[in-house]
């Protein structure tokens, strides 16, 4: 069973998204341990990358800020090699193609797993290249996450089928960032998945408030938060790993309330 | 010649967001039908013909071929084209396409503005909306072009993420589409992108290379030795180049722009410096760094600094059927002044980086060798950043 499996096992997951670097590593650290105590299920670790072209300005922003200060994926590997000793839940990276690629597939995916990284969100590759980085995933047992938005529509089973880990369904059109409302029928989308496969779905994209992530939480298995965490991260900087926690404490005490 | 999924050999393909996917797959079945349609042809031929003024003239440069004192030059005269570079034919296609596909807006990237102000002129035409991304460092390089694209209606929308160039505007454009597909069409403005743009590009720029082999068959009575053209995305180069494939004789060049030159970071000469990555929807050569950020690149024009490639040309250059040659900021501005005098005709700074290789080539040719160069733009546009480059204190 994938190790990201856990992250669904105790009610509703709450999934929150950090650019690594975000201002350094050391910041990073402390905000992935402030996470994991205030009831995160499972945390996307961003590994910047120079043209983030999912990404809304407050990501893009996050990005700049920790290329800016010289992270590398190297760095990244160490960091969670370090934090591995004391984060049990499970962590998945979320980056771009490119970064994988030219990092070399085999040797990044293979370090994936020997840190403790269960899967990987690259919103560059849809279900058509896969097979980029898939035999690779399997063969080392990280998740390669499928992604479906809400114009997936006659794809959404072909998707579902081959879903490892979990699907991350985007919420709305556009790029990551806070919206003020969602007005994709996720119920509707999630019921297709469910006659596809017994994956677990979180939703993203948009989703800022207590009341959001309980909203699609409740029709989905669990809600992914990255813009509005990262926001609070540009604003603190090195200090940003309490206002972090208090937030995301916030967040796990809405999605678990019957 | 794109095989599955847009490949050629094992560049191109489709890596871009799910939330894009199913409307490139209705843009390729919608080209697919459209491409075989007799009236859609017509029309698209009608509108090259009398509105963009095709075909452009093939025009023997005596009096640089004279000077140079080696092989024969033609010039293909794309600057003659109705908005003044090769970007019309491309932009008329895809307008005419999104058009018979029901959308009403078209959106693009644009680096000199050559796109942006063809796609512009296409929307008025067409009766459509248009809004159009560009780096807010272009929009200060080439501000005639941004105040001509308003003047036809067009939204510009600055970018100021990253460089604040072409690849920037282009990663805004898609963003942007991501954000609305239902009414709105990506006019892509080179032979790049995820798949089917390059091939539906290549197809509507390859009347280039046609009418070059009509008109130099009738002019000459045979094929060219040599086939030259600059290469920033690469879409006037592979029009340039594409009916020309299959005759092995023809030697096929790609001018890149090495900015202050390939041994500095200050270069977008991709073939010489980039290597193998995924980037913008596509598998090519890009410039980048060790871990996979893409290069923040310089040329002097605006239209070549583009980190990356198409993915038919990175083929090309994998088979070793084209090649791609450096050419500085310092050759291209020669080049621009030299075409300027000798000729009488004032290219674009992307051509005149073609235009510099054929000064170096030419020389070293035989007389009855035939060069032909694609004057892909008109260099009006650049005439007061050549002034300053040249320290000539010239505002527009």
């Amino acid at each position: 069973m994938s190790n990201i499996a856990k992250a669904f096992e105790n009610g509703k997951a709450f999934i929150p998204f950090i650019t690594c670097g975000d201002p350094d590593l050391e910041t990073t650290g402390k905000i992935v341990r402030e996470l994991q105590t205030n009831g995160a299920s499972l945390i996307e670790l961003g590994i910047p990358f120079s043209d983030p072209t999912a990404e809304g300005p407050v990501i893009q922003d996050a990005n700049l800020r920790a290329l800016t200060h010289g992270v590398t994926t190297d760095e990244i590997f160490d960091f969670v090699r370090d934090i591995r000793r004391d984060v049990t839940i499970p962590m998945v990276f979320m980056t771009y193609a490119n970064v994988v690629f030219s990092y070399g597939a085999e040797k990044f995916i293979s370090t994936c797993a020997e840190i403790g990284i269960d899967g990987l969100i690259l919103p560059d590759i849809p279900f058509e290249e896969k097979g980029e980085f898939e035999d690779i995933c399997v063969k080392y047992d990280v998740d390669l996450i499928s992604m479906i938005a809400p114009t997936s529509e006659n794809r959404i089973a072909m998707i579902a089928k081959e879903a490892r880990g979990f699907i991350y369904i985007v919420s709305s059109l556009g790029v990551t960032g806070v919206r003020s409302e969602i007005t994709t029928d996720i119920g509707a989308l999630v019921k297709i998945i469910r006659e596809n496969t017994d994956v677990p779905c979180a939703v993203g994209f948009g989703i800022s408030t207590p009341e959001q992530a309980k909203k699609m939480a409740d029709v989905a298995d669990g809600a992914i938060v990255g813009s509005a965490i990262v926001k609070l991260a540009g604003r603190y900087g090195r200090d940003a790993a309490p206002y972090i926690g208090e937030y995301v404490k916030s967040m796990t005490d809405a999605i678990n309330t019957v | 010649m794109a095989g599955e999924n847009g490949r050629f050999g094992i560049h191109g393909g489709q890596y871009i967001p799910e939330t894009l996917m199913n409307a490139v797959i209705e843009l390729e079945k919608a080209y697919n039908y459209y491409k075989n349609d007799p009236e859609f042809n017509r029309e698209l031929q009608d509108l090259f013909n009398d509105y963009a003024g095709r075909p452009s003239r093939l025009y023997y440069a005596e009096k640089m071929t004279k000077d140079l004192g080696g092989a024969k030059i033609y010039l293909k005269r794309e600057d003659l084209n109705h908005t003044g570079a090769h970007k019309i034919n491309n932009v008329l296609g895809q307008a005419l396409l999104a058009k018979k596909m029901g959308k009403t807006r078209l959106i693009a990237e644009t680096g000199a503005g050559q796109h942006g102000v063809a796609t512009a002129t296409a929307a008025a035409l067409m009766g459509m909306e248009c809004v159009v991304f560009m780096g807010k460092e272009d929009t200060e390089r080439q501000a005639l072009n941004v105040y001509r694209m308003k003047l036809l209606g067009a939204e510009v929308v600055p970018v100021t993420t990253g460089t604040a160039t072409l690849k920037d505007a282009c990663s805004a454009a898609f963003r942007e589409w991501t954000n609305r597909i239902d009414d709105t069409h990506y006019c892509l403005g080179s032979v790049m992108g995820p798949h089917p743009f390059p091939t539906i590009v290549r197809d509507f720029q390859s009347v280039i290379s046609k009418e070059i082999k009509e008109q130099l068959m009738e002019k000459e009575g045979r094929l060219p030795d040599v086939v030259m053209a600059c290469v920033g995305g690469g879409s006037n180069a592979i029009g340039s180049f594409y009916n020309f494939i299959e005759d092995e004789s023809v030697e096929l060049i790609g001018c890149e722009a090495a900015g202050r030159g390939i041994d500095t970071f200050e270069t977008a000469a991709t073939m010489n410096t980039g290597r193998l990555g995924i980037f913008h929807g596509m598998k090519s050569y890009f410039c980048q760094d060790k871990y996979g950020q893409i290069a923040p690149v310089y040329s002097i024009s605006a239209g070549l600094d583009y980190p990356g490639i198409g993915p038919e040309h990175a083929y090309l250059n994998d088979i070793g059927r084209a090649k791609y040659v450096p050419v500085t900021d310092d050759e291209a501005v020669n080049a621009f002044e030299y075409l300027a005098r000798t000729e009488g005709i004032i290219p674009a700074i992307e051509s005149a980086h073609a235009v510099a290789h054929a000064i170096k080539l030419a020389p070293t040719m035989d007389k009855d060798k035939i060069i032909v160069i694609t004057l892909s733009g008109r260099g009006d546009k650049d005439c007061a950043a050549i002034a300053r480059y040249r320290g000539e204190d010239l505002h527009e």
